[in-house]
């Protein structure tokens, strides 16, 4: 890892000014550090417009009976909540990190290709605004699940072209959004800066952005075909015409499954970048975790059916892909350990940022192991499509990356706004969020493994108690979020002063920077020893 | 890595994408409110589709402009390079999708259908058996022919395959700064595009009236038209990419080594080049 | 055995006209109740097997997982740097990195064998007793004993149905088995291997029955096979576990296995004259359609406009409504028949739609589900009701005139 450089010369090339002012600041910026901040707010704007959503399916499962909203709206909600989190929370905020911290931690003056960058911005509010207005559609808008099997998406009404559409759109977003990456990372770096001696994120990132420019293409292929299969009359997925409903499944999975790796990487990336900060300690097997990562991409390409054991796959099949879900526990354990051997004889304090990143480690180790049960194609066929399945992708998803991001967030705060954020609201926000996170998803375990299939918007009566304290742990959680709000809010206006390092024990480039750092950095690349 | 100098250009602001978005927008709003049966699709199509290219073009010219002007050093080439080379890895993941899909057609779902997953063919299908090509076990009436590998699509690939000799042709010349060489070469790979095009043209319609041979004809019009149609479509970008270069040669953008964009064009036609070769051999050949 | 349940489980046998052994009608599983944790451990080898595993399975993430959290709990504690904790320096150890891949690496070795022969077990339908088709529709299942000449469809029953509206006339806790009961249950014998061949005719479903270890999604246009041979008599309740539409919630599976001379009384029973147990005219139930075709002369004499508008809307409601909507209006690709000009036009035209239905649609063809007097009603309905003013009658024996 990079840790001593030449900081002598930064910030002082004359034909570069300031931000512009005003709204064209923001419209027209290609400013690696704007895009990163647009990013990222959209993504909190998305975080809680699919919070919201997240909160009417708690709601109407609160209680048995349809209590709040009808079925079909209920389906509306759930498949839009899933598209707006993963599409709109996750994946931008992941992006506009990348965007503010690449450059930095590298030390290049900003993106490969900044118009693009800009380009691959302004794409996620065109594609949000084609999915959030089939809502107000008749016929409402996309119900058929986040995964929009046929034949059921075909039974969308006017919504379903906007979702393709808006699908395509998302999709260019994010591959013009690597593109860049990759070519930053590969193009950009400061003298002596080797790939060897690049921050972890910057490696999960790399890899990650490689993840997408591959599989964000298929999953364009696939919704083509059923665009075409309602509005052409080809026959991809109808058995009548000799295609396949399951081969949809195949193909989006073959995105799909990746595109949960592609969520949870980088959130390995900025794990790694904190945990060694607060341990005041080197972070434990450097090459190892990239190799990891490596790895995990990798594997990410052959287990997608792992979410397809009930559909009737040849016996071969199942086996092979058991065996390659199950493999990738060991690079994913390998990273767990390293994380662990990096507190080892540390000497550890806890800020928020640090608390993050605990949480994370514990709470994802629950959720892959979770995986790894679902891993088991056998047992599958009693977990699949039930709340078993819900509560490990949220232990990944939300106390993992969103965990994740939110200790990012705390961490390099001060470094963006040049204020210190409360941290004693800090610690209040973590504590009421990782407790009452747990309160949510992990009773649905039990729910799913009692019998509760998933994506319903009632259930028998056995299922009352667990899902009432299911709900309860959400509505804490989504207004501990108000919180979170709030202490962004209050240190993006003031506060203590931070200094440029910040954080005792935190390496790399970007610490050597002001904080906060200014409008343009390194023009004159740091040579990294 | 980065060059000493430090002078890595970065644009100050970029005016088109937001001027463009709001249409690219209106075309997707457009043609889904024109999918859905609605008055007010087309207009938003054409309005959409006018604002979109005219982003493209402006946006194209600012580049050129600035790379004339001087202004991209190697290390800006570079990511210019990485830029494409991966955006062409993202289509051909693209296209994979597609033959995938005719894999998959192949060798699962037809031979499912038709006896290899009995209980499916005996209880749903009447135990019909297919062979490739096929419209599917439930539109066995259909009458339609397949697309021979001889006549039409051997020209084609003949075309296709000339066309990429007479573009390294041209890389050569432009490479020893041979400009009039450079411009037939690249005239004739334009030309040998667009006579691909109309060439396809006419076997879709022959496709179309002759043989009876649709997208609805089950699956293999279904996967015979999204082959070959998106690689169509990839034809007419490709071959109008390289009539904005030789426009370029023309007015003398380019030297003998500082050449990015044409070289960028040539990746692309080769790919779609070796694309095509994929579809003779899948498509038409087996 | 509580008495409540008896009567339960004797209402549902009862409507398949088997009141004669309804005495010896099997019991519910236990494994459903509140605050519920785990798999059931199940009644057939299959999903004994499944139970073991996951127990396995389980107790080694557990471990594992306790060893991790012990671990990084202990690094808290330990090295806490208000404790005065000097941080070590190092940053690699090739030993330990090789064991902590090596063994994870064995673990999962381990696991993988007996799921693998787990797995194996699954897929061999080989040997069967007997078959039964199951067809997923929205929102119902078709059951076909394949060697029986039975066939019925099995829907959510009526007082879940009525329980789960808005503003419900009866709440969902004063139904025994909200939203897991049907009108007509699967039965079959115990201790047969039976062979399940499962498609669906509209959008995927998944047949799922957590007793029996398994669920098998249902594919329009190809067939999945699965099996099951059911150790203990009883009561087993499922439901569809893939997102089907509006009402993928409400269309649940029971499965009653009986022992082998109880089941074929049951069958004989089945076979025998079934439309005396569906003759109620109030009962619109779908009931075994074995009868359907052959229903009896006299019930085709002339409606008067409040019975066939009454017995209409009972029909709608529980079979249209679901697509349709309660008011007629539709949703997404499912048209609105109030104010739709093909509804109150030609007549015939309704006939066929609701007796053959649209090929290709989700619209099914209901002629073989309802009989003459049911179908009869509804295009009376859904011509006159929501504000339509077709203005005529349908008489049921119109509706055999079109059949
Ligand atoms: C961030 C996202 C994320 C991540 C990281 C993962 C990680 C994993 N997931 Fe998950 N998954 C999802 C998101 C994610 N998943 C989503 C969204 C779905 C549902 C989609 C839908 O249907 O809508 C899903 C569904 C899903 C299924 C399908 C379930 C079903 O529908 O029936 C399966 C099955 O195999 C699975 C497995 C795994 C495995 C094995 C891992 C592994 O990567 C986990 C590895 C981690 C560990 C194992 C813990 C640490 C390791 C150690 C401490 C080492 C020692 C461990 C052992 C030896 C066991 N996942
Ligand atoms: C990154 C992805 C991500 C994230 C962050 C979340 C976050 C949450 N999700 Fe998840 N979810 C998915 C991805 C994600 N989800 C996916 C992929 C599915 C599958 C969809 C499918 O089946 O197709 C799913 C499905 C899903 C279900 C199952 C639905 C079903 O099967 O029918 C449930 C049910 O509890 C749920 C709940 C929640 C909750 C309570 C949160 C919470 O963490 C959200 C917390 C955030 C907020 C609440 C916002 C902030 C606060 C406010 C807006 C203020 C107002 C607050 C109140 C009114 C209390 N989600
Ligand atoms: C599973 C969903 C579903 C159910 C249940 C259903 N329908 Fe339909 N119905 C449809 C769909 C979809 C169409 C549109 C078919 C088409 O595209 O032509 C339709 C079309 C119709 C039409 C023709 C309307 C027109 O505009 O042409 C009539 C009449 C009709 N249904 C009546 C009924 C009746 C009566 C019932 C109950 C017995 C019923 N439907 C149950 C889905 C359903
Ligand atoms: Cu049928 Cu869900
Ligand atoms: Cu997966």
């Amino acid at each position: 890892m990079s840790s001593t450089t030449d900081t002598a010369h930064h910030g002082h090339d004359d034909h570069h000014h300031g931000p512009a002012y005003g709204i064209t600041r923001w419209l027209f910026t290609t400013n690696h550090k704007d895009l990163g901040v647009l990013y990222m707010s959209f993504g909190l704007l998305m975080f809680f417009i699919g919070g919201a959503m997240a909160m009417v399916i708690r709601a109407e499962l609160f209680q048995p009976g349809l209590n709040v909203v009808d079925p079909y709206f209920f389906n509306q909600m759930t498949t839009m909540h899933a598209l707006v989190m993963i599409f709109g929370a996750v994946m931008p905020a992941l992006t506009g990190l990348a965007n503010w911290l690449i450059p930095v931690q590298i030390g290049a003056p900003d993106m490969a290709l900044p118009r693009i960058n800009n380009w691959a911005f302004w794409l996620l509010p065109a594609g949000f605004v084609l999915l959030l207005a089939t809502l107000f559609m008749p016929g409402g808008g996309p119900a058929g699940g986040w995964t929009m099997y046929p034949p059921l998406v075909l039974q969308l009404g006017d919504a379903f072209p906007f979702l393709i559409f808006a699908v395509h759109i998302l999709g260019i977003s994010s591959i013009m959004g690597s593109i860049n990456i990759v070519a930053t990372v590969l193009n950009m770096r400061a003298p002596g800066m080797t790939l060897m001696k690049m921050p972890l994120f910057v490696w999960t990132w790399l890899i990650t952005a490689f993840l997408m420019i591959a599989v964000m293409p298929v999953l364009a292929g696939a919704v083509t075909m059923l665009l075409t299969d309602q509005y052409f009359g080809t026959s991809f997925f109808d058995a009548a015409g000799g295609g396949d409903p399951v081969m949809f499944q195949h193909i989006f999975w073959f995105f799909g499954h990746p595109e949960v790796y592609i969520l949870i990487l980088p959130a390995f990336g900025i794990v790694s970048a904190i945990l060694p900060t607060f341990s005041r300690k080197p972070l434990f097997g450097y090459s190892s975790m990239v190799y990891a990562t490596a790895a995990i991409a990798f594997l990410s390409f052959i287990v997608w059916a792992h979410h397809m054991f009930t559909v009737g796959l040849p016996l071969a099949g199942q086996l092979f892909f058991m065996f390659a879900t199950m493999l990738v526990a060991v690079p994913t354990g390998v990273k767990i350990f390293n994380w662990m051997a990096t507190m080892w004889r540390g000497s550890m304090t806890f800020e928020t940022p640090m608390l993050f990143s605990i949480a994370f480690v514990v709470l994802f180790t629950v959720g892959g192991l979770s995986g790894v049960m679902l891993a088991l194609a056998p047992v599958d066929l009693q977990y699949h499509d039930t709340y078993f399945v819900v509560a490990h992708f949220h232990y990944v998803l939300v106390s993992g990356t969103v965990f994740a991001i939110m200790a990012a967030v705390y961490y390099w705060l001060p470094k963006w706004t040049g204020h210190m954020y409360d941290e004693k609201l800090g610690k209040i926000h973590f504590w009421v969020s990782a407790i009452s996170v747990n309160v949510l998803f992990f009773p649905q375990h039990f729910l799913g493994l009692a019998g509760m299939p998933r994506r319903i918007p009632d259930y028998a009566l056995q299922f009352a108690e667990f899902n009432m304290i299911s709900s309860i742990g959400g509505f804490v959680f989504g207004f501990s979020q108000l919180l979170f709000l709030y202490i962004i809010i209050k240190c993006v206006r003031g506060g203590e002063k931070a200094t440029d390092q910040v954080w005792d024990g935190a390496q790399g480039l970007e610490w050597t920077l002001p904080s906060p750092a200014p409008y343009h950095t390194f023009d004159t690349p740091p040579v990294v020893r | 890595m980065s060059q000493a100098e430090g002078s890595y250009y970065v644009p100050h602001d970029s005016r088109w994408p937001v001027f463009g978005i709001p249409g690219m927008t209106l075309l997707a709003a457009g043609f889904s409110v024109y999918l859905n049966g609605g008055d007010w699709g087309v207009p938003m199509m054409v309005l959409g589709a006018v604002i979109t290219i005219i982003m493209t073009v402006m946006w194209f010219r600012d580049v050129v402009n600035e790379s004339v002007a001087g202004k991209y050093n190697a290390q800006v080439d570079i990511s210019f390079r990485q830029g494409m080379a991966w955006f062409i890895f993202s289509e051909v993941m693209f296209f994979g999708v597609f033959f995938g899909a005719l894999f998959y057609a192949r060798v699962f779902s037809i031979p499912w259908l038709s006896g290899g997953d009995p209980a499916t063919s005996q209880y749903l299908w009447d135990s019909v058996v297919l062979s490739w090509p096929t419209a599917g076990p439930g539109m066995l009436d259909l009458q339609y022919q397949a697309m021979g590998a001889w006549a039409l699509p051997t020209i084609n690939t003949l075309i296709l395959l000339t066309s990429g000799v007479t573009l390294t042709w041209a890389h050569h010349a432009i490479k020893e700064n041979h400009r009039q060489k450079v411009i037939i070469g690249l005239g004739l790979t334009v030309a040998l595009g667009l006579m691909f095009s109309s060439i396809q043209a006419y076997e879709y319609f022959y496709a179309w009236d002759e043989l009876n041979l649709r997208m609805d004809t089950g699956i293999y019009g279904s996967l015979f038209y999204m082959l070959t149609g998106f690689h169509g479509v990839h034809v007419i970008i490709g071959a109008l990419t390289l009539f904005v270069i030789l426009l370029r040669v023309i007015k003398g953008h380019f030297t003998a080594d500082d050449h990015f964009g044409f070289e960028a064009a040539a990746w692309y036609w080769h790919f779609v080049d070796v694309v095509w070769l994929g579809l003779f051999v899948f498509v038409y050949l087996i | 055995m509580t008495s409540k349940m008896l009567v339960r489980a004797l209402t549902a046998v009862g409507l398949l006209g088997l009141l004669p052994i309804a005495a010896a009608a099997p019991g519910e599983s236990e494994w459903r109740k509140p605050w519920g944790l785990n798999l059931p451990e199940g009644v057939t080898s299959l999903s004994q097997q499944a139970y073991d595993l996951h127990m396995l399975v389980f107790y080694i993430v557990c471990a594992i997982g306790a060893f991790v959290f012990i671990g990084i709990f202990y690094s808290i504690w330990k090295f806490r740097h208000s404790q005065g904790a000097k941080p070590a320096n190092f940053h690699h150890n090739t030993t330990v990195e090789v064991v902590w891949t090596v063994v994870p690496f064995l673990i999962l070795l381990g696991i993988a064998v007996p799921a693998t022969q787990t797995m194996i077990k699954m897929e061999d339908t080989s040997g069967y007793d007997m078959t039964v088709k199951v067809t997923g529709y929205q929102w119902m299942w078709e059951y076909e004993y394949m060697d029986e000449d039975i066939s019925f469809f099995s829907r959510l029953d009526r007082d879940s149905q009525r329980a789960r509206q808005r503003d419900p006339e009866i709440s969902p806790q004063e139904v025994e088995h909200y939203l897991l009961d049907v009108d007509n249950p699967l039965v079959v014998p115990i201790d047969k291997k039976i062979r399940f061949l499962l498609t669906a005719n509209d959008v995927i479903h998944s047949w799922w029955v957590p007793e029996l270890g398994w669920k098998k999604d249902t594919i329009p246009g190809f067939i999945n096979e699965a099996w099951a041979r059911i150790e203990e008599p009883g009561v087993y309740r499922g439901q569809c576990a893939e997102l089907c539409g509006r009402d993928h919630g409400f269309m649940p599976i029971v499965v009653i296995a009986l022992e082998q001379d109880e089941y074929d009384d049951w069958v004989a029973e089945q076979n025998g004259d079934v439309a005396a147990a569906g003759d109620d005219p109030a009962d619109v139930d779908v009931d075994a359609d074995a009868g359907a075709d052959e229903v009896a002369d006299e019930q085709l004499e002339d409606m008067s406009q409040d019975e066939l508008m009454s017995l209409g809307g009972q029909v709608y409601d529980s079979q249209c409504l679901a697509c349709h909507r309660a008011e007629g209006e539709g949703m997404g690709s499912f048209p609105a028949l109030a104010g739709n000009d093909e509804v109150t036009g030609d007549v015939s035209q309704v006939k066929d739609v609701i007796i053959n239905g649209v090929s290709g649609t989700a619209m099914q063809a209901f002629g073989g589900r309802l009989d003459d007097r049911e179908i009869a009603g509804l295009v009376t309905y859904i011509r006159n009701a929501w504000g339509n003013d077709a203005g005529d009658l349908v008489q049921p024996s119109e509706i055999r005139d079109a059949r």
